[in-house]
């Protein structure tokens, strides 16, 4: 990989993220949560993350995470991006910076859907990265899947 | 740059690993520092298994041709060379598995079934804090299986094996102690023959992984008193500048031959009838199956090649490289070294963490300038628990490691602060 390939995969948008992160922490809420603990086994970084969901309506995402910048500049966005969603709003979401992330940098992302998830798509290119931009979005999607499956905490 | 204790060959071994030539994405050199994780190989160990496969290739002793022949010469020929590398007093002692992972499984597995060594119900095993998992999860595993208790020693701050516990942890309970030798995060030297000695005094035997001490330290197991000698030792081919796919259990033939067989298979029986069979003695007993015979080959060519340039010199040019890798880190804003830093009583893989970017930030930046290092856990996640870091970034040398490789080292992480803005609020 070369240098032009280095700011590719961190643009200013992520650094930006990595620093400041939106929505960091975990919150407390009464009534529709649900809790996952996520790790990515290679290289041990973790998330524990929280849905709060309210009348259909993404209420609430809060988070504490460990890892690269890639990971929690990832998780920044995904809150920016789904919280004050529907939850099938929010789940077209995840479905196109999916397919962004697993699209080995052939995919063209459409800034009206994912804003400052664009950015993640230098990161499609490195394949050893994909999962760590994959990481909060994966708990995501299995946490408000089990709020809405009623496993979760109501 | 010249600093004491360097290879003085070292242009020359330099051009014996034909990798150090490669250039990368953008034409930039490789520099290499991921030697803990895998070491390069030379072309003496690349053209043997060339030259085993374009013309001695046959199966091993059942082939009743002169191929076969040759191919069982080659390769008892490099247990030979293995022991010697070793030390071995025996050199049907010399067991080829896997890996260190498989070796280590071996002996975890095999004192599960019945036999004179058979682990069970309130018995212990002793491991420590700062294995391997390859060193952890097996004796979970035996734990689980036998109803066994599982104890470890603990570290202390700077890293090392905390021994003021050795009493209450090494009693008559005590079956098994296992341990490595040189820690692959922390580079800590373990005292073998102390713990050794311990151990022997209450009647456990002894594994030692020896994955990252038999690359860079001198091993002579007839040389150490029966007392201190470990009665098993693990150690994998690919860091020791030979193939993947095979390893090393060297065993005592007492211990060994108590072990009940590990798989069962061709080659490793004496006879086999419907109702039950017997087995083959040592080493063939725990080889069952087509070995990996050229990569078998391709090590006995590396501890060869090793041997050769004298492990007394490359433990003094690796001494050498960490003294200078630990001064040249010191002097970048924010590193933290983890473990020893006394570069005499470490091996040559130095983990260190920088304040403000994430070990695979670092990584990553470090790549883009053809800097190989590892970055994570390095399979030793409670290591990394006890001191409180979820990963970090690991470099490692070799015996081609140059000091101009390690300046370029530090500038990359002086380039990676400024990249990530950490002087910039
Ligand atoms: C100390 C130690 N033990 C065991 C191993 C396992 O080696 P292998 O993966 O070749 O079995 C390694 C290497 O990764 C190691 O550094």
């Amino acid at each position: 990989m070369t240098a032009q390939d280095l700011d590719a995969l961190y643009q200013e948008i992520i650094l930006d993220h990595y620093k400041k992160p939106h929505g960091k922490g975990l919150r407390e809420h009464a009534g529709h949560t649900a809790e996952v603990h996520h790790v990515n086994p290679t290289c041990g970084d973790e998330v524990t993350l929280r849905v709060h969901v309210s009348d259909g309506v993404v209420e609430d995402v809060s988070y504490d995470a460990l890892g690269c910048s890639i990971s929690q500049a990832s998780a920044s966005v995904l809150y920016d991006l789904v919280v004050g969603k529907s939850v099938d709003e929010a789940m077209a979401i995840h479905q196109a910076f999916l397919t962004l992330m697993q699209g080995k940098g052939t995919v063209e992302p459409d800034e009206d859907v994912l804003e400052d998830g664009i950015a993640f798509a230098g990161v499609a290119k490195f394949p050893a990265r994909v999962k760590c931009a994959l990481l909060s979005w994966m708990a995501w999607k299995d946490a408000t899947a089990q709020v809405v499956a009623g496993d979760g905490d109501n | 740059m010249t600093l004491e204790g360097l290879l003085p060959e070292l242009a020359v071994i330099r051009k014996d690993f034909p990798i150090l030539e490669r250039t990368l994405a953008g034409g930039v050199p490789l520099i290499y520092l991921d030697s803990a994780n895998t070491s390069q190989k030379p072309q003496v160990v690349i053209d043997t298994m060339v030259d085993h496969l374009e013309h001695h290739n046959a199966n091993i002793a059942r082939a009743m041709h002169q191929l076969g022949a040759e191919s069982t010469e080659a390769f008892e020929a490099a247990r030979d060379k293995v022991a010697a590398f070793i030390g071995a007093p025996e050199r049907d002692e010399v067991i080829f598995t896997k890996n260190a992972s498989e070796a280590l499984n071996l002996v975890a597995n095999t004192l599960v079934w019945p036999g004179e060594r058979q682990v069970g119900p309130g018995d212990e095993i002793v491991i420590t804090e700062m294995e391997h998992h390859s060193n952890i999860v097996p004796w979970q595993l035996l734990t689980q299986r036998t109803g066994a208790t599982l104890r470890w020693f603990g570290l202390t701050d700077d890293g090392r094996l905390d021994l003021s516990t050795i009493d209450e942890l090494i009693t008559e309970r005590t079956k098994v102690v296992s341990l490595t030798w040189v820690s692959n995060m922390l580079g800590t030297i373990n005292p073998i023959a102390e713990i050794t000695r311990k151990a022997h005094a209450v009647g456990a035997i002894v594994v030692v992984d020896a994955s990252q001490a038999a690359p860079q330290l001198p091993i002579d197991l007839s040389a150490m008193p029966v007392e201190e000698r470990p009665d098993l030792l693990a150690f994998t081919g690919h860091k020791v500048v030979g193939p993947t796919g095979i390893g090393v259990l060297w065993g005592s033939r007492a211990v060994l031959d108590a072990l009940p067989p590990f798989l069962g298979g061709g080659e490793m029986i004496e006879t086999v009838r419907m109702e039950g069979s017997t087995y083959a003695g040592i080493p063939h007993k725990f080889e069952a199956g087509t070995p990996p015979i050229v990569e078998a080959i391709g090590l006995g060519a590396a501890v060869d090649y090793l041997a050769h340039i004298g492990l007394d010199a490359i433990h003094a040019h690796e001494k050498a490289i960490t003294g200078y890798a630990l001064e040249g880190l010191r002097s970048v804003k924010g590193l933290t070294v983890l473990g020893p830093l006394d570069a005499a009583a470490r091996g040559g893989a130095i983990s260190f963490e920088l304040d403000g970017v994430h070990p695979h930030d670092i990584a990553q930046v470090l790549d883009s300038r053809g800097i190989a290092v590892r970055a994570g856990h390095h399979c030793a996640k409670p290591a990394h628990a006890r001191f409180g870091v979820q990963s970090s970034t690991r470099m490692s040398s070799y015996l081609y490691t140059e000091p101009r490789e390690i300046d370029a080292l530090v500038e990359a992480l002086e380039y990676t602060r400024s990249y990530f803005k950490l002087d910039r609020a």
